[in-house]
């Protein structure tokens, strides 16, 4: 139908060079699709533009004027939020910034390696490994945390940075992709190749394979990134010393002590919204160079 | 010839070299914290004289009686159905939001793609705390929006985070953090069907909503059932955000989902063998539900040979 309009219209439109082939603006754009996305853009956008506003407020500001209206406090919140406890909030954000950086690492390593082997070698087992990895995804994370704090307070571990560290490092939707992307990067007769030219199998992984594989890498590390930095039941469980908390944990204890004394409102507000801020802009510079089609195993072929 | 059996050798030992360090924490991480819990749950303690001393509590056997006292537990059974009932929103909520966007970004002129995917994508990167930190205060009648407008017209102002509102608000936060990332998968697997699978149906004259619902939508159920998969496995799991909210209101009790229910136990009264029991019929709930549906999903899917299916 809409085609039909599209053919019809230049020729009633008269033949004027700008005009010429331009329907008009009912059939030029899609309105329907255009509105709905865009409602879902306001939807999503909403609660994030709220806490941009309401970090702005001081705290009597808060609950007298209107939520979308700057308030004048966000220098003097930030301050409150840098004296609170001598700045443990900047300490609960490296400690994330730790967490999920050098958790992706070693996760997107061992995923890189897991998921070559998956990909490229016929072996005995293979698909018994596979699936066993994949169920995985299928544990209640607490049925793991409850007996990991368990086994983890007989070694001695708990409550230090190592105790949020290892039980994130394998993460079977990582190894799923990591297969998905070295099936599809890694040609059987490159590694065949390399292999007659007499290379080991180790160097054939990182000088030929793993080149190959890095724009799938890119996105294991970002998909673990992001459930490390969210995770909260994993921390929660595990630590007590709040020098040692993530961002999460350590707003949701502010939170809990704020339920009380809504002074504190102000001091989680301030400090969701700046938690907001360094994985929207991880995502806002990263899809410039990074499809996010990529995050469902989406491969180009 | 040495040199040769050497290498086929390598070859061989190879995959397990590099699955090595996966096996060692699937095994450390995985299955030895799943054995324990097992173990745990068909244990508990006995308390002997006055439950002083080294040898006074003794861990020994409990064949089933955690799990028939858990079973029996009506705080779990209510947490469960909690958790059913606000599944029962969050999911068919969630994707059908997830399809519709998808779809709509699949369509032709549609402006603004860009930014709106983007936009609607952004909650998946805010942590679930985050959200419901955020939502909940939105939630609450001294500092929301919702409110102020609501109080200006003089209309009525229902509590939000009480009786069944409260379902609706923290189902509100999932699908406000779950709608993106599942309408990527579906928009990803629209964009693998061919164009020219569409303009047969084009020529006839069908309709955009027609080539959406004849077309598009059975050519990506797999990944449909592949969302809904996660998203069932998901919603069985809350424990974020309800845990979040509970700060702000008095109606969501430590033991609103089953998740908190075991940690209720775990940490709150210390009975980790009970703990233990409660999480793993959790996990087979999950299992048998899961594995369940997909066999549906699947003889479904074999009923309607041909169609989509392209993994």
């Amino acid at each position: 139908m809409s085609s039909l309009a599209v053919q019809k219209v230049p020729s009633a439109a008269g033949t004027t060079g700008a005009t010429r082939g331009r329907p008009p603006l009912r059939s030029r754009i899609a309105l329907v699709p255009t509105l709905t996305l865009l409602l879902g853009a306001v939807y999503c956008l909403l609660p994030v533009a709220w806490v941009v506003i309401a970090s702005t407020k001081s705290g009597s500001e808060l609950f007298s004027t209107f939520t979308f209206l700057p308030g004048t406090g966000f220098t003097d919140n930030v301050k409150d939020l840098n004296a609170y406890r001598d700045g443990i909030y900047w300490q609960w954000m490296g400690n994330s910034a730790l967490y999920a950086v050098l958790g992706a690492l070693l996760s997107t390593c061992v995923s890189a390696f897991s998921g070559y082997a998956l990909a490229t070698y016929r072996f005995r087992g293979r698909e018994t490994m596979f699936n066993v990895l994949l169920a995985g995804v299928l544990m209640p994370p607490i049925i793991l945390a409850v007996p990991q704090y368990l086994l983890l307070a007989k070694a001695d571990l708990t409550d230090s940075y190592w105790s949020v560290l290892l039980p994130q490092i394998l993460s079977p939707y990582g190894v799923y992709l990591s297969r998905i992307y070295a099936a599809a990067a890694v040609p059987g007769d490159v590694v065949e190749a390399g292999r007659m030219d007499g290379a080991s199998e180790w160097r054939i992984f990182t000088r030929i394979a793993l080149p190959m594989m890095v724009p799938g890498m890119v996105t294991v590390f970002l998909f673990q990134f992001v459930a490390i930095w969210n995770n909260f039941l994993l921390p929660y469980i595990m630590l007590s010393d709040d020098e040692k908390f993530p961002l999460t944990l350590g707003l949701f204890t502010l939170l809990e002590q704020g339920a009380n004394t809504p002074a504190l409102y102000t001091l989680v507000i301030t400090g969701a919204f700046l938690a907001v801020i360094p994985l929207v802009a991880l995502f806002l510079v990263i899809q410039r160079f990074w499809s996010l089609d990529l995050l469902s195993g989406a491969v180009k072929s | 010839m040495t040199s040769a059996r050497r290498t086929s050798y390598g070859v061989k030992g190879a995959p397990y070299a590099f699955l090595f360090p996966a096996a060692i924490l699937f095994a450390l991480f995985f299955a030895l914290p799943i054995g324990y819990a097992v173990w745990l749950s068909f244990h508990k303690v006995k308390v002997s004289g006055l439950g002083l001393g080294t040898g006074a509590r003794k861990e020994v056997w409990a064949g089933l009686e955690n799990y028939t006292d858990s079973l029996t537990d009506s705080e779990l059974l209510a947490g469960a159905l909690r958790v059913l009932g606000y599944g029962c929103i969050v999911v068919p909520v969630m994707l059908g939001l997830a399809l519709v966007f998808a779809l709509m970004l699949d369509s032709e002129k549609v402006r603004l793609a860009p930014f709106t995917r983007l936009a609607i994508f952004l909650p998946y990167a805010i942590p679930g705390v985050v959200a419901a930190l955020l939502w909940g205060f939105l939630y609450l009648p001294s500092v929301s929006p919702f409110y102020y407008v609501l109080d200006a017209l003089g209309l009525p102002q229902p509590d939000l985070l009480d009786g069944g509102p409260l379902y609706g608000a923290l189902s509100n936060i999932a699908v406000w953090g779950g709608t993106g990332f599942n309408m990527i998968v579906i928009y990803t697997a629209l964009q693998a069907i061919p164009a020219e699978v569409y303009e047969a149906a084009k020529l006839d004259g069908a309709t955009p909503l027609q080539i959406a619902l004849r077309i598009k939508i059975p050519m990506v159920a797999p990944s449909l059932v592949l969302t809904f998969f996660f998203s069932i496995i998901a919603t069985l799991q809350v424990f974020n955000e309800p845990t979040t909210i509970k700060p702000l209101t008095n109606s969501v009790s430590t033991t609103w989902s089953p998740l908190m229910k075991v940690y209720q136990d775990a940490f709150g009264k210390g009975d980790i063998y009970q703990a233990a029991a409660e999480a793993t019929i959790i996990a087979l709930a999950t299992l048998v539900l899961s594995f369940g549906f997909l066999r549906a999903a699947n003889r479904r899917n074999k009923r309607n040979v041909g169609q989509g299916g392209a993994r």
